[in-house]
């Protein structure tokens, strides 16, 4: 029982020290200075300011000359993080559906005249996981894209353009789903047609 | 959907294929063999061994062992609960949090030391960056090695011809961290950042968006903890939505990585039994019956969550797959995971104890909700948390080579050893305590208004759902939530000034996690002291075989029969009343 209780108090200090102290640390120190921008939370930068990460994504609240994110329970906190917790069965589930579907297409009908709510990908009118859900799917992204050519005075062939290139697809070209990048999107949207 | 099938069946065939080459790796590492690591790790190891004064080639009988256990695991608990206590005065803190309320550190203590990972709390928002550290990934380490060490002890019972000895629980705890948990991790947590997980001490960032606002982004050192959250089968996430923000798990492919992590060592742990065991058949068989109920899991999941929920439905949301949109219950969903690696990760987080979420369990369908239901009342043995897993379904081994023994008319045995009153009685406390936890436990709190205060989605099913759920997980030491289901009010996040615990669930909860991990583990190591030193007769005309296919039906049916006699009538109130009704509530 004494042995069990000095090699216990031992062994709390040194894995406290080693697991606790030297090994984040450690794996701080390399990553600092194997993958600096990745490690600090892969930053992006227009101007040379920070307007964001590439990882996390913005609410755009409605503004018609940029894409729109997904809706998010949480506001797009980046510090701040809570599931929206709607259930399969809830009242509250099938009115913030219901919100956000007639809120899409009165938002993207009139630059999509044919646009019925049959053809509302589920992405665009669900709450993400983390409330900071950096993508949309490609079917949203071509929805948007009409009003985005119509506001920006782009051609829609240069604004399908863009969303290609700023479309993340699978991992390995497998794992995972391809999705549009909102933010990178809307940054390379402001330096194709910068807003006055 | 052939393309989320497609990426179900590679995830399998890769945990296939690594199941053969890490379980030899640990059985190498168990029974104190030199492996590729010794020249540079053994040197540490021996260092070890005299700074903390422990003679490794001492052999434990069972009650030495446990005694070593639960003395550490007790007094590492102390250790815990002072530093989240003390949270103010510690260094790595730029956000200036104070400690939370006692009662929320309890359960944190607890949930923590025992290998739950279930919070009360949201990381970014209550903890600093050296409780983080020092305090819960030191447990996600520690915690984990003793579920293998208890399944290392058993099996050596199981083996052992002569003496009393299991082993000696230092030498295990050391050997299991320094030759597999370590490694690991830091090779994954170093893989993790390059795929953009975050690792840092910073404050977290202010930046201005791109519309004119502000967007404060949480920092912190992630990826060296996110490594052994997962590795360990471990789960509680640095942020509070833990796997799911980006910043845990960033790509399609840091989700996989992810995903292997947690299931590689449950799943080659079988293997190490086998090779162990000296017949590595025995290890098949227990693989075979775990991964067989783990699919049917998986494809239940998927399926439902296709199609969406009654509410999407109801909204006249048309939840069909497109060109450019893969359809399906997306609401707390993550794009970049989508329907298939969500579902996957649902399954394989609660198969196992691991309870990391990477997307948002109380949003899932009443039919993808039931399945990790049906995975916690099975009692974590579908794999299952590391060491705990294997631990847990051997006990299911033998109580099927009992009833199996009954139905031939003839005397139990296991691997040549008679299964005797003594052991028997062993595995059936050690199969109904953590049952008998989780029904106590949601009885007492969906009965009494000290309970439904902590539920989120109202008094209906779903609100049941939530109580049913969070003692589920608390006492199966898995972590994952209905997370509407609260013990830890924060008025003013960020910072927890003003925030309070509800006590009653803070406490219930605590002692559920702390009586359901280690009231099972002496039980087994009761059993492998027990199984020691038993003579072994050759196998005759009469055995009963444990490593073929009729053998791996009868353990599934075992598994299924126990877990549905316990829970059917629970399950019915929850999920299965979402699932059949097209009512909202």
């Amino acid at each position: 029982m004494r042995r069990d209780l000095i090699t216990s108090l031992l062994a709390i200090v040194v894995m406290t020290v080693f697991l606790g102290v030297v090994y984040p640390l450690a794996i701080t120190g390399i990553s600092q200075v194997v993958f600096p921008g990745e490690a600090n939370g892969s930053k992006l930068s227009v101007d040379g300011k920070v307007v964001g990460s590439s990882l996390i994504g913005q609410d755009f609240k409605g503004d018609p000359r940029y894409f729109q994110s997904r809706p998010s329970a949480t506001g797009y906190s980046g510090n701040v993080t809570f599931f929206g917790n709607v259930g399969p069965n809830s009242v509250e589930g099938r009115e913030e559906v219901r919100e956000n579907l007639a809120a899409y297409v009165a938002l993207e009908k009139p630059f999509d005249r044919g646009l019925t709510k049959d053809q509302v990908p589920v992405d665009a009118v669900t709450q993400s996981a983390s409330g900071v859900d950096p993508h949309i799917s490609e079917a949203n992204a071509s929805i948007q894209a009409h009003r985005i050519a119509a506001v920006r005075k782009l051609p829609l062939a240069r604004v399908e353009d863009l969303i290609s290139a700023n479309t993340d697809g699978r991992s390995l070209g497998l794992l995972g789903e391809p999705g549009v990048n909102v933010l990178e999107l809307n940054i390379a949207l402001d330096k194709e047609a910068p807003i006055e | 959907m052939a393309q989320g099938w497609l990426q179900i069946a590679v995830f399998v065939a890769v945990l296939v294929a690594l199941v053969k080459p890490v379980g030899i790796y640990m059985a190498r590492v168990f029974t104190d063999q030199r492996v590729f690591l010794s020249p540079v790790v053994g040197p540490i190891e021996r260092l070890t061994y005299r700074a903390l004064r422990v003679r490794p080639d001492e052999g434990q009988d069972w009650k030495g062992y446990a005694r070593s256990l639960i003395v550490f695991s007790l007094l590492f608990w102390v250790a815990l609960y002072l530093i989240l206590r003390t949270q103010g005065i510690h260094p790595f803190n730029p956000e200036g949090f104070k400690s939370a309320p006692w009662d929320v550190n309890f359960n944190t203590t607890s949930s923590f030391v025992t290998n739950t990972n279930w919070q009360y709390y949201g990381g970014e928002t209550t903890l600093s960056y050296f409780s983080q550290m020092a305090g819960l990934a030191v447990q996600n380490f520690v915690s984990a090695a003793v579920g293998i060490a208890v399944v290392v002890a058993l099996i050596r019972g199981i083996v052992a011809r002569s003496g009393r000895a299991i082993g000696n629980f230092w030498q295990d705890l050391v050997r299991i961290l320094l030759y597999i948990l370590v490694p690991i991790s830091i090779v994954g947590a170093l893989f993790l950042v390059s795929q953009g997980v975050i690792q840092n001490l910073s404050h977290a960032t202010v930046i201005h968006t791109l519309t004119g606002g502000s967007q404060v982004l949480g920092q912190g050192p992630v990826a060296s903890q996110e490594a052994i959250k997962e590795l360990g089968t471990n789960g509680g996430g640095f942020f509070n939505v833990n796997s799911a923000f980006p910043f845990e798990n960033s790509t399609g492919l840091t989700n996989f990585f992810e995903m292997l992590l947690i299931l590689v060592i449950p799943a080659a742990l079988t293997y190490t039994y086998g090779r162990m065991v000296g017949s590595q058949r025995q290890g098949w068989a227990i693989f075979a019956a775990m991964l067989a109920l783990f699919v049917v899991g998986v494809a239940v999941v998927y399926m439902a969550e296709q199609h969406g929920t009654v509410a999407q439905h109801a909204a006249g949301l048309h939840t069909h797959a497109f060109d450019g949109s893969t359809g399906g219950n997306m609401e707390g969903k993550e794009q970049r995971f989508g329907i298939a690696d969500t579902s996957l990760w649902t399954a394989i987080t609660t198969v196992t104890s691991c309870g990391a979420v990477n997307g948002a369990f109380e949003s899932l369908t009443g039919l993808g909700q039931a399945v990790p239901f049906a995975n916690l009342g099975f009692s974590e043995v579908i794999f299952g948390g590391v060491g705990a897993g294997l631990y847990s379904m051997l006990l299911y081994v033998i109580l099927a080579v009992f009833i199996g023994g009954l139905m031939v008319g003839r005397t139990p045995e296991y691997l040549g050893k008679k299964i005797g009153a003594r052991e028997i009685k062993l595995v059936a406390l050690g199969v109904l305590v953590t049952p008998l936890f989780t029904l106590l436990a949601s009885g007492l709190a969906s009965a009494t208004r000290l309970g439904t205060r902590s539920i989120y989605a109202g008094i209906n099913p779903q609100g049941f759902s939530e109580t049913l759920y969070a003692y589920l997980s608390q006492a199966n030491n898995n972590g994952s939530a209905l997370a509407g289901y609260t013990g830890f009010i924060q008025p003013n996040a960020p910072g927890n000034s003003g925030a309070y615990g509800i006590s009653f669930a803070d406490l219930l909860g605590g002692a559920v996690m702390i009586g359901a991990r280690f009231l099972p583990i002496l039980f087994v190591l009761a059993v492998a002291g027990s199984l020691a030193g038993k003579k072994v007769s050759p196998a005759g005309l009469g055995t009963m075989r444990t490593d073929n296919p009729t053998f791996v039906f009868l353990l599934v049916g075992v598994v299924i029969l126990v877990g549905a006699l316990t829970f059917f009538p629970a399950l019915l109130l929850g999920p299965v009343v979402q699932s059949l009704t097209t009512r909202l509530f």
